[in-house]
């Protein structure tokens, strides 16, 4: 009985992979870099998939689905203790150990230099500081881009952890496992998400 | 895998590797460029959709069958109307005005989107620091109002996963399938 289950899910789950590989190489028949990894962009469908292999992956090895905004709220606190210890050090001359890195961080710090190794090997790497869209919609100032992404960036930050989660934590890891509240948060994520930018292009721009 | 699990060490190297993968995968799909994220929320640019669904179906295939064979546990998120919904429209708001997710705002910094590094990441940072250590107390009620707990579609819907996670993919399919055939 178990044993005919698994062999069910086998199947489905080859039948799964075949079809993305297929929808995958559709789209990347345009491409013709002959390395891999040199190409600027893969396919979402094999970068989907991929995503789903790594969470098998951090489950399986860590016990852990895959989210950052987590971390974000942690090193807040580790710095935040930072500044605060060094007021306490001032007065009492004591020293308390360093608050640890959690895997979550790591995560994020590998995220980063996962992302500018790609950027790099595929020569996509370009310091650029207002994007090309908002340029030829609001102008090319650097300041009011740079508030527009640290307001943005705030409130992301405040719903974020008001939600118990990102577009990783609830909007990946979440949905798969079938959590009824990352669903929810999806679903939420894209209604603010699609109200506040046509508002910014339509209504302002 | 218990042991493995319990090596601390070993496991924030573990951490750092899964983070170098998502971030490389990340970068290569083009969701930490601001245009295509953009360009989802204006319902122009499906890649961001068609990265979140093909890792659902993926991942949530892998993901059950490792639970019923004990390998794994599931992470379910507790959730309320007013933790989620409130949470999820404000996170909602924040994506769409700076056109990255945390996740990708990341890696943005990384390919040298300096609006990312300097606004996006550091805005991110006090904005979920601000949560953790005020409103947290604060919105206590509003986080417990419409509590529907730490469940998933099965146990909602009680019906056996292995049927939730068919339909689930089967309508997910189908939906990709739109996609493309509208031309997106």
């Amino acid at each position: 009985m178990n044993r005919n289950r698994t062999i069910k899910v086998i199947f489905l789950i080859s039948f799964l992979l075949n079809t993305t590989i297929a929808l995958g190489q559709e789209q990347n028949s345009i491409s013709t870099d002959n390395n891999w990894f040199q190409q600027v962009r893969w396919s979402p469908y094999v970068v989907g998939a991929g995503i789903g292999i790594l969470s098998w992956i951090s489950f399986l090895l860590s016990d852990h689905p895959l989210g950052v905004s987590g971390a974000y709220a942690q090193s807040y606190g580790m710095i935040e203790k930072w500044f605060k210890r060094k007021d306490v050090e001032q007065q009492s001359g004591m020293q308390k150990n360093a608050p640890a890195i959690s895997w979550e961080i790591m995560l994020v710090i590998g995220l980063f230099i996962g992302a500018f190794l790609s950027a790099i090997i595929s020569r996509d790497f370009r310091f650029e500081f207002v994007p090309q869209l908002w340029d030829t919609k609001f102008g090319d100032n650097a300041f009011i881009r740079w508030l527009v992404a640290l307001i943005g960036g705030f409130i992301m930050g405040l719903g974020a952890r008001w939600a118990g989660g990102c577009t990783s934590g609830h909007g990946i890891s979440g949905t798969l496992q079938l959590v009824v509240s990352s669903w929810v948060a999806v679903v939420c994520f894209f209604i603010g998400g699609i109200a506040a930018t046509m508002f910014i292009y339509y209504v302002i721009g | 895998m218990e042991k493995l699990r319990q090596k601390k060490g070993l496991q924030l190297f573990f951490g750092f590797l899964i983070g170098i993968c998502f971030g490389f995968l990340l970068q290569k799909g083009g969701i930490t460029r601001y245009h295509i994220i953009i360009g989802q929320l204006l319902l122009k640019d499906f890649t961001v959709v068609k990265v979140m669904l093909t890792a659902i179906i993926v991942g949530m295939t892998g993901i059950y069958l490792m639970q019923s064979m004990n390998l794994v546990k599931l992470h379910a998120k507790p959730g309320s109307v007013g933790q989620t919904v409130i949470g999820g429209l404000i996170f909602g708001v924040g994506f769409g005005v700076l056109g990255y997710c945390p996740g990708t705002v990341t890696g943005a910094a990384a390919q040298g989107s300096l609006d990312a590094l300097l606004g996006g990441m550091v805005g991110l940072l006090f904005g979920a620091g601000t949560f953790k250590m005020f409103a947290g107390n604060l919105l206590k009620d509003v986080l417990k109002k419409g509590y529907f707990g730490e469940i998933t579609l099965p146990q909602l819907l009680k019906i056996n996963k292995w049927i939730v996670i068919i339909i689930t993919t089967a309508i997910l399919l189908c939906v990709l399938y739109i996609i493309e055939k509208l031309g997106y």
